[in-house]
């Protein structure tokens, strides 16, 4: 589905990802872990297309397309959703409009019908209900006056209304208590398909009970130092980054 | 190219001109007003950026033009009323085409009880008693020279007396649409409004055709005890107009006047917004919007007179702001001696789209009482970058991000108007300027 090779990314001049290489496949959930500051919500932000960030070497090809040539919403109507770490609010525009012009200009993209009034509330509601949000949020300002939990849970909301191919969850178990956390993990598993794929950047293991990965990579100064399965999860879990850090340091 | 002396030469003679149409209407003792408002005209001088108040705004391309007062009622496509109209079941209509009230597109029959509709010339002669009482009463301290060359020509514009206790459902809605044809209009608009008596009036100016023309325009508002008023002005004129406007609002004790000035067009605009208490206990909110692009210019001049005690005034004037368009704005608050516990609010916020668009912004708080509640301040910004990405990763086109951002960025600024139609209309005017 998706695959980033030797991905060098700068801002302002400074270097932060250093040589990414990833093959995600449909059907897989990827975990991308690491201490703050590897560099991981930065990736995730290029693959999302943010502008601040300048892509000085290597590629990434979304379904055979190549990626770094779409604008960002081309990307998010090919099927690439972020749940974002730190969701912006936006005061003055409502759950509703932001979602009924997203997913009616996905839909016009891939040659769709627009959704009417009344299909589009029927599908927001029941989408509601997999992460246990309230309808009277969708009259609200997008995040606006949102807890933590609210935010992320919001986050899963809009990915389960628009359905994407590659969702990546940048730390959307940070902040959140286990219920709220148990609520999210649930609505991503739920959403779980052998045609799509998901991309699960944390620092805690924790979330990785509830989703469980098939590949999970340690990243680390902008480079993915070791590879592994669900097992890895753990061990860093129980014995930190050091080790792993000293590991790929010997290697060079 | 005329002088400013020149051009003042010109209006005279227009006046001199106009005076002869007028035959037996010479003699009412209305026409006074007119004499003296010239004479105040010839007296000033057209301001240059000289002047502190026009420190941002030149008017020399309005002085190269020689526009003649308009003489009659060009053919109009339906069409462009219509858009700006209202739906005639639910407001009380009136539209002037080129200054002239026409029949045609109005609809003021059956008018409620406790409400009187007239055009300023019918006015003259039937209600001569208030109209000598309040014209200009509002207007005339100034030393505003638009005002007076406005007032010089009054003749066409509307009369609305709301009598005391009557409560206007009905909002009424008075369109001024000009042919762009090189002319001068002049509407001028009295609304007294009596003791505890209700009313919502929208003005709307708009223009069609290709030439350029002059609207000098001056409302005067008296609001009374207790009274309470809805006032929204839309200008959406031709972007090769020129608009100059005076709205002078004199506010009562206990009385309620929210104003509401939209603006969307001409090519060098100057409205000019002055308030005043004269009694305690009343409240004004000013809600102000322009939306500029190409080559615009637009000017909000608005003062606040806190002369009484105990009054309330909240001001929010936002800008959006494309090209190499300009904007100015200058809120003047006046917190006088006597007037303790006023609470008194202004903000200001502009959103530039674009790196050659400007906006010349100051906020002017003068308090001379000590027991006061005040605050102030401007802004000047761009569209926010992380929630334009925000909804471009949600797959919404760049264009259509930018455009949800404006309108909710100009929404707090409309979302109070009580008018769904008026909310609607200015929400579709918003968007076929953005989009
Ligand atoms: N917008 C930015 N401006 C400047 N530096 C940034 C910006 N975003 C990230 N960085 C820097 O890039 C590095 C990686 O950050 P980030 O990708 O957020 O790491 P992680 O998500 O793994 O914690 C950090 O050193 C951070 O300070
Ligand atoms: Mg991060």
């Amino acid at each position: 589905m998706i695959e980033i090779k030797n991905l060098h990314a700068n801002i302002d001049g400074r270097e932060i990802l250093k040589g990414i290489n990833l093959t995600v496949n449909k059907g897989e959930v990827h975990a991308i872990m690491g201490p703050n500051g590897s560099g991981k919500s930065t990736l995730a932000q290029v693959i999302a297309g943010r502008e601040d960030y300048e892509v000085t070497q290597g590629e990434i090809l979304f379904n055979g397309k190549n990626l770094l040539e779409l604008s960002t919403e081309a990307r998010a109507c090919e099927g690439i959703f972020l749940a974002f770490q730190y969701p912006v609010e936006i005061p003055g525009v409502s759950n509703t409009t932001l979602l009924k012009n997203a997913l009616n200009s996905i839909r016009k993209y891939r040659g769709e019908e627009e959704l009417d009034a009344m299909e589009f509330l029927t599908l927001v509601k029941k989408k509601m209900s997999l992460v246990e949000l309230s309808e009277d949020l969708l009259r609200r300002s997008v995040n606006e006056g949102f807890s933590g939990g609210e935010k992320k849970r919001n986050e899963i909301f809009q990915m389960a209304v628009l359905q994407p191919k590659l969702a990546i969850l940048d730390e959307t178990d940070s902040g959140l208590d286990i219920d709220a956390l148990r609520i999210v993990a649930n609505g991503v598993t739920k959403l779980k398909s052998p045609e799509n794929a998901t991309i699960v950047v944390t620092h805690y293991q924790r979330l990785l009970n509830y989703i469980v990965p098939d590949f999970v990579h340690v990243l680390y100064n902008g480079k993915i130092i070791k590879s592994g399965d669900k097992s890895l999860a753990l061990e860093l879990e129980d014995k930190g980054y050091d080790w792993v850090i000293e590991e790929a340091a010997e290697l060079v | 190219m005329n002088s400013s002396v020149e051009l003042k030469e010109m209006y005279i003679k227009q006046f001199q001109s106009f005076e002869n149409t007028l035959n037996g209407e010479k003699s009412l003792p209305f026409h006074q007003i007119r004499k003296d408002a010239i004479k105040k005209f010839s007296a000033l001088n057209f301001p240059s950026v000289k002047d502190e108040e026009w420190k941002y705004t030149n008017i020399n391309p309005l002085l190269s033009k020689e526009f003649k007062p308009a003489d009659s009622i060009p053919e109009v496509d339906p069409q462009f009323i219509n858009k700006y109209l209202f739906d005639k079941k639910e407001f009380i209509t009136l539209v002037f085409i080129n200054g002239y009230f026409s029949k045609e597109f109005s609809d003021v029959d059956a008018l409620p009880k406790g409400l009187v509709i007239e055009t300023i010339c019918q006015a003259i002669k039937n209600h001569p008693d208030l109209v000598l009482r309040y014209f200009s009463k509002t207007t005339s301290s100034g030393n505003n020279i638009f005002a007076e060359l406005n007032t010089a020509f009054a003749n066409h514009g509307t009369f609305v007396h709301v009598e005391d206790n009557a409560v206007i459902e009905k909002p009424i809605q008075i369109l001024y649409i000009t042919k762009a044809d090189d002319i001068l209009v002049s509407p001028r608009n009295l609304f007294l409004v009596s003791k505890n008596a209700q009313v919502k009036i929208i003005e709307t100016y708009a223009g069609f055709g290709d030439r350029s023309y002059f609207t000098n325009q001056v409302t005067e508002f008296i609001v009374n005890d207790n009274a309470v008023v809805e006032h929204v002005r839309i200008q959406d004129e031709q972007l090769n107009a020129f608009h100059i406007s005076t709205l002078s609002v004199d506010l009562e004790k206990a009385s309620n006047f929210s104003s509401y000035n939209i603006n969307f067009g001409g090519s060098l605009v100057r409205n000019n917004v002055n308030t005043k208490f004269n009694g305690g206990f009343a409240e004004c909110r000013l809600n102000g919007l322009y939306v500029t692009q190409g080559s615009q210019f637009v000017d909000n001049h608005t003062s606040i007179d806190h002369a009484k005690p105990n009054c309330l005034s909240n001001e929010l004037y936002k800008g959006i702001l494309n090209d190499t368009s300009r904007g100015v704005f200058n809120g003047k608050v006046f917190v006088r001696q006597d007037a303790q516990k006023t609470n008194a609010y202004q903000q200001n916020k502009n959103i530039l789209l674009s790196n050659d668009a400007i906006v010349n912004t100051k906020p002017q708080l003068e308090i001379f009482a000590d027991d006061v509640k005040c605050s102030h301040g401007a802004t000047v910004g761009q569209l926010d970058k992380d929630q334009l990405f925000y909804l471009k990763a949600r797959g919404i086109q760049e264009k259509e991000a930018k455009a949800i951002l404006i309108y909710a960025f100009a929404s707090d600024v409309v979302h109070s108007i009580s008018m769904t139609q008026v909310r609607d209309h200015l929400e579709a005017l918003l968007a076929e300027k953005l989009l």
